[in-house]
């Protein structure tokens, strides 16, 4: 079985997890974009290995305040997805779902959310995070299941913070699988697929590594 | 201001100040010397050094955190009797139905901290933790204030 060092990756299995963050993102933007009958653009993902006091540069800075939805997954692979948008961001996406008109106004906190813009937010979470896993779980061949989603509005270092005391069990860094999305100039959002380390390995060996 | 990361911990003398942003469930424990104003603030992410093998971080756990911090702080002339201590951080930033025991971190963080502190017999002065948010804190060494900054919450000093 393929076993991740955290100090000696191969360039083979940067790629490899490159390619499943691809995937994953790839159909988790295609389900966003259908849901709200937008076109979704997505960057090419990148595999992070980090310090934990960097952590934050992969999106942004500690005290930025951001949406974060977290589901955790369970099963064949254990750890968990992000997606984390800045505020402008999670109001344009609760709004188009909402069918309400789409304005982005630059002051509006994400304090300003009803229950129902909320529960809407966890929903996307809920359908792209399942497409993302689904596409993952059909191309390692591997059972994996995904929690209720759960939703905060904080500073990104606070947010963050969670993965990263997962991972400090294994080391000083944190390993994840990061993939930019947008549409126009409107939304941007992270996916961040962060499962444990014997998972790491769960997923290589699957894919024959 | 000086800038304390993740797993990180540093020391200063007055009028300096150190700040660490965007406490999860990590706690951030200052310590403080009123007497010289040495200070040192801890940004620890785990509760226990001795149940994880990959430990070479020290300030990554809160108990082997605190004692580094206290040399590094009587190194540059803290006296370790006279160190009192004010902490904030420890929130559980997602609610889940099923909370497991790596969610809860914060809660027991929070414990290993008090602990740790006890066994070096430094008082704790004040603290602000756990619930559900962030926080953003800076500790002055002139004073020996805690600033505690939270999205959507009035700043308060501990």
């Amino acid at each position: 079985m393929a076993k991740i060092d955290l100090d000696c990756m191969s360039d083979m299995q940067f790629d490899v997890l490159k390619e499943i963050g691809n995937i994953g993102a790839g159909n988790a933007t295609t389900a966003l974009s259908k849901m709200l009958n937008i076109k979704v653009d997505m960057t090419v993902p990148k595999v992070e290995l980090l310090p934990f006091a960097d952590i934050a540069s992969v999106v942004g800075k500690e005290d930025d305040i951001v949406v974060g939805i977290m589901v955790g997954i369970a099963d064949d692979v254990n750890g968990m997805m992000m997606f984390i948008f800045d505020q402008k961001s999670a109001h344009h996406l609760v709004n188009s779902v909402m069918g309400r008109d789409v304005h982005t106004d630059e002051n509006e906190d994400a304090h300003t959310f009803t229950e129902m813009d909320t529960s809407a937010l966890m929903e996307i979470g809920n359908i792209v995070s399942g497409s993302y896993l689904n596409a993952l779980a059909g191309l390692t061949g591997l059972k994996i299941i995904s929690t209720v989603p759960s939703l905060t509005v904080d500073m990104l270092g606070a947010i963050l913070s969670v993965p990263a005391s997962e991972f400090g069990k294994y080391g000083d860094k944190l390993l994840m699988i990061q993939s930019e999305f947008g549409e126009d100039n409107f939304v941007t959002g992270y996916f961040l697929l962060i499962p444990e380390l014997e998972s790491y390995d769960t997923i290589l060996s699957s894919l024959g590594m | 201001m000086i800038k304390v990361g993740m797993a990180d911990l540093k020391v200063c003398k007055a009028p300096e100040a150190l700040t660490t942003l965007g406490l999860g469930s990590c706690i951030g424990v200052a310590l403080y010397d009123p007497v010289t104003k040495v200070s040192g603030l801890l940004h620890c992410m785990l509760p226990d050094s001795t149940k994880i093998r990959n430990n070479s971080n020290k300030a990554k756990f809160a108990d082997t955190g605190i004692e580094e911090l206290i040399k590094q702080m009587v190194e540059i002339g803290a006296n370790e009797r006279r160190l009192v201590a004010k902490i904030a951080g420890g929130a559980q930033m997602f609610a889940l139905a099923s909370a497991s025991e790596a969610l809860q971190v914060g809660a027991r963080n929070r414990e290993s901290v008090l602990k740790c502190l006890a066994l070096h017999k430094i008082p704790l002065l004040s603290e602000d933790c756990g619930l559900n948010y962030g926080r953003t804190v800076e500790f002055y060494s002139d004073n020996g204030n805690y600033l505690i900054k939270a999205v959507g919450k009035v700043e308060k000093i501990i």
